[in-house]
């Protein structure tokens, strides 16, 4: 029930802000996520800022997946 | 971060293998509920049916908003469009649902002012530029979508727009959640949980699913490397005889969610009894304006929506269970097609019908 | 008049306002012989030797102006392309506008010169035309209708009965950029780089006609995208249609606007691209020939036919995704 997009907040000026991905900006609203910077990755939903990514979260992730892969190729 | 890894092909035949393995320790056949319209849809985009082992059946639950908006809703928001000053702001996901009687698409065709929408907040745009009209947007979803709402009712009270109004019909997870788990005839060994809604809730909002019904959960991203992660997290827990809720989503979902959007949500959204398509009355499952912004429901503009027709001898509520499949469905395939949708597993386009659908008519090599 | 002006009703009345308009905006812009005589009908010279081809299209793109195009360049390519795609050598147009009263006169400036450019592209010309104008709210602005006249040389045989199991599929270039530049257009959605790919696309097709290779058929995938254009193919064909997704070329800025919205690039118009069923021992060579013009630098082989019916994708993850025909428009979703 939620396609949010990961995106790149690129400018804000107050509530409001412009977030990008792979050249494609647009518009959103930092209403529930006042406290994010310019730089953050956050998840757009409906217009929204519902969230930000960690980015140390996400490399942790990535890293799982090559030791996963890596297991698999020693069996 | 270019993020691929996620879409790695090898990395989801690994994953893939290590869940044949784990089902085969299992020894029979398990079945998990994903409950998210967009890991129905993100796992159908993938193809990854296809890659589960035959001891895995994956089954899609009620999180699609398309999918479990009653009936008497959409007749209730036809009839508010009909009106000369409505304006109808929806998200495209409502425009084919059938009604009773027509459906938001064929009103359009009939002269109802339907305008499709991204965000609430391009329906308060509209709002603000048609001042002599009345703005009434669907307000539709579940706890990803509502603070948005919320948010843009905020926006509306601050700046005194005073034609934007709302027809309430977002749910909440929760109740249903717990009514599959309440229910005998539900039998799921295992939950693919929401991850955006998750977002929003947090991972400890999922406790209960774990303390106190014991069923294994991991809340999982729309990757296919994420998906097929959580699968092996959870047949791994029902191998081990374990239930906890594993949050596999942690670059997103944090342990106590969103605060500022929880909070916007509970200033001006309060639960309510609700009906679900095909699940029938939930207590506690859907929301309604709190008494500040009351005014703004357009469910008090008085419009007759006419008798809701339930459709007959649809059984998607048995579906949304997980209880029997499309094909034990009488209409399914007949009175009940992509085309013609009747119940709310045709409607949506990864509803667990219509992906059946579809993909029964590739294996026989269907028509064209 | 000309300079932020609007069209009146009177302009559509065959009066002395339609012939201004015919005479200042019309005739200098798409300048040819065939219309200076401003005669009723347009008598053309001797068709050359073939078979003639014909072809009519209607326009309705909303915005009329976009990235990458306009109404009229839009038109006049989609017109050139469908003569081309059925192998005909594309020779004369006709452009028909519907105007909304109250339109401004510099959106039909750009219109006509973004029809005129085209022509001049293809190397077309457009040699009969009408406007009418309807009262304000009775159409959007403006809608084009043309017609193409070509004729497909002797030997020359473009048909989808023709495919055999074993063919590759070959694309031109990305694909949905058109679709997702407007889609993205209405939904505030902007990119530098987002455009369409609207463009002629004879001069590329005839180098290929050209070449010798065992070209089965083509199409181009407008309206409902490259998967609805392989349903249709698929079904005529009477033959499967395997697509690789890793093949297919997707430009960023398309799969961004389609992420966001939740709509399938898959399913969106291009414009400017052209897909090509081709004997496979020839697949190799036709992409090489191809990505020498400038029109087909990203030409891709996508997939194969093969025995059955229906289209469907092998993903990127070696899952299988059948790409069924849409049951309405692929709508922007939350879900």
């Amino acid at each position: 029930m939620c396609l949010a997009i990961p995106m790149r907040l690129v400018e804000r000026t107050k509530l409001l802000g412009t977030a990008e991905i792979r050249g494609v900006r647009r518009s959103i609203s930092l209403m529930l996520c006042p406290e994010v910077e310019v730089g953050d990755y956050v998840l757009v939903h409906t217009g929204y800022a519902i969230g930000t990514i960690d980015e140390q979260e996400a490399e942790k992730t990535m890293s799982l997946f090559d030791d996963v892969l890596a297991a698999e190729n020693e069996r | 971060m270019s993020g691929e890894p996620f879409f790695d092909r090898a990395v989801v035949d690994a994953l893939a293998a290590r869940l044949a393995r784990v089902s085969d320790d299992v020894g029979r056949q398990v079945t998990v509920m994903e409950v998210c319209g967009t890991h129905t849809h993100a796992i159908a985009a993938a193809g990854l049916r296809g890659l589960l082992p035959p001891g895995v059946r994956l089954i899609s639950g009620p999180g699609c908003p398309v999918c479990v908006t009653p009936v008497d809703y959409l007749d209730r928001a036809i009839a508010l469009g009909r009106r000369s000053e409505v304006i109808l702001c929806t998200f495209g996901d409502l425009v084919r649902v059938p009604a009773s009687r027509s459906s938001l698409e064929h009103e359009r065709a009939h002269e109802t002012d339907v305008r499709i929408v991204c965000s609430p907040r391009d329906a308060l745009a509209i709002a603000r530029e048609n001042e002599d009209r009345t703005v009434v947007f669907l307000a539709v979803g579940f706890e990803t979508t509502i603070p948005g709402i919320a948010a843009a009712i905020a926006e509306a009270e601050a700046d005194g727009v005073s034609n934007f109004l709302v027809l309430p019909g977002g749910k909440l997870i929760e109740p249903p959640l717990r009514a599959l788990m309440e229910d005998d005839e539900v039998g799921v060994d295992g939950f693919l949980l929401p991850g955006h809604v998750s977002v929003i809730l947090g991972a400890d909002f999922y406790r209960f699913v774990s303390d106190e019904f014991e069923v294994p959960a991991a809340i999982a991203g729309f990757t296919p490397a994420d998906v097929m992660r959580a699968l092996v997290a959870i047949v791994g827990q029902i191998r081990d005889g374990c239930a906890r809720v594993q949050n596999l989503y942690a670059r997103a979902v944090r342990p106590e969610g969103n605060l500022t959007a929880k909070a916007l949500m509970a200033r001006y959204f309060e639960p309510r009894d609700d009906r679900w398509r095909g699940l029938g009355t939930i207590p506690a499952s859907g929301v309604a304006l709190s008494p500040a912004v009351a005014w703004r429901d357009a469910s008090w503009i008085p419009v007759d929506p006419g008798v809701p027709i339930e459709p007959h001898g649809c059984r998607c509520g048995e579906i949304l269970k997980g209880v029997i499949e499309p094909r034990d469905c009488p209409l399914f395939a007949h009175a009940c097609s992509p085309e013609h949708p009747v119940g709310a597993c045709m409607v949506s386009s990864e509803g667990t019908c219509a992906a059946w659908y579809r993909h029964a008519r590739m294996a026989v090599g269907g028509r064209a | 008049m000309r300079r932020n002006g609007r069209i009146l009703l009177g302009h559509g009345a065959g009066g002395r306002l339609t012939s201004e308009l015919v005479r200042e905006a019309f005739v200098p812009a798409f300048d040819n012989r065939f219309l200076h005589t401003l005669s009723d009908s347009a008598v053309l010279d001797t068709l050359p030797a073939g078979r003639p081809a014909l072809t009519t299209d209607g326009f309705v793109v909303d915005p009329p102006v976009f990235p990458g195009g306009d109404l009229g360049y839009l038109s006049v390519c989609g017109t050139v392309n469908d003569l081309s795609v059925a192998g005909a050598r594309p020779l004369w147009l006709t452009f028909s506008l519907i105007l909304e009263e109250g339109l401004e006169t510099e959106l039909l400036d750009t219109i006509v010169a973004g029809a005129a450019r085209a022509a001049r592209e293809a190397g077309i010309a457009i040699v009969a035309g009408d406007t009418k104008v309807v009262p304000r709210g009775k159409a959007d602005r403006a809608f084009v209708v043309t017609s193409g006249l070509g004729v497909v040389p002797a030997q020359r045989e473009l048909d989808d009965t023709r495919i055999r199991p074993g063919d590759r599929v070959i694309v031109t270039g990305p694909v949905g950029d058109h679709g997702a530049t407007v889609l993205g257009e209405r939904h505030g959605l902007q990119g530098d780089e987002l455009r369409s790919d609207c463009r002629p696309l004879n001069a590329l097709l005839e180098s290929v006609w050209s070449s010798g290779l065992r070209v089965r058929a083509a199409h181009d995938p407008t309206r409902g995208g490259l998967a609805t254009t392989c349903n249709e193919t698929a079904a005529r064909a009477r033959a499967r249609i395997v697509l690789d997704e890793c093949s297919v070329p997707i430009r960023q800025e398309t799969s961004a606007v389609c992420d966001l919205l939740g709509v399938d690039p898959l399913y969106l118009a291009c414009e400017g691209r052209a897909v090509l069923f081709v004997d496979p021992a020839d697949a190799d060579d036709l992409v090489a020939a191809l990505r020498r013009h400038p029109d087909g630098r990203e030409s891709a082989d996508i997939g194969w036919v093969a025995e059955g019916a229906g289209v469907v994708m092998q993903t990127r993850v070696g899952g299988e995704m059948p790409l069924d025909l849409l049951s309405g428009m692929d709508l922007p979703r939350i879900c």
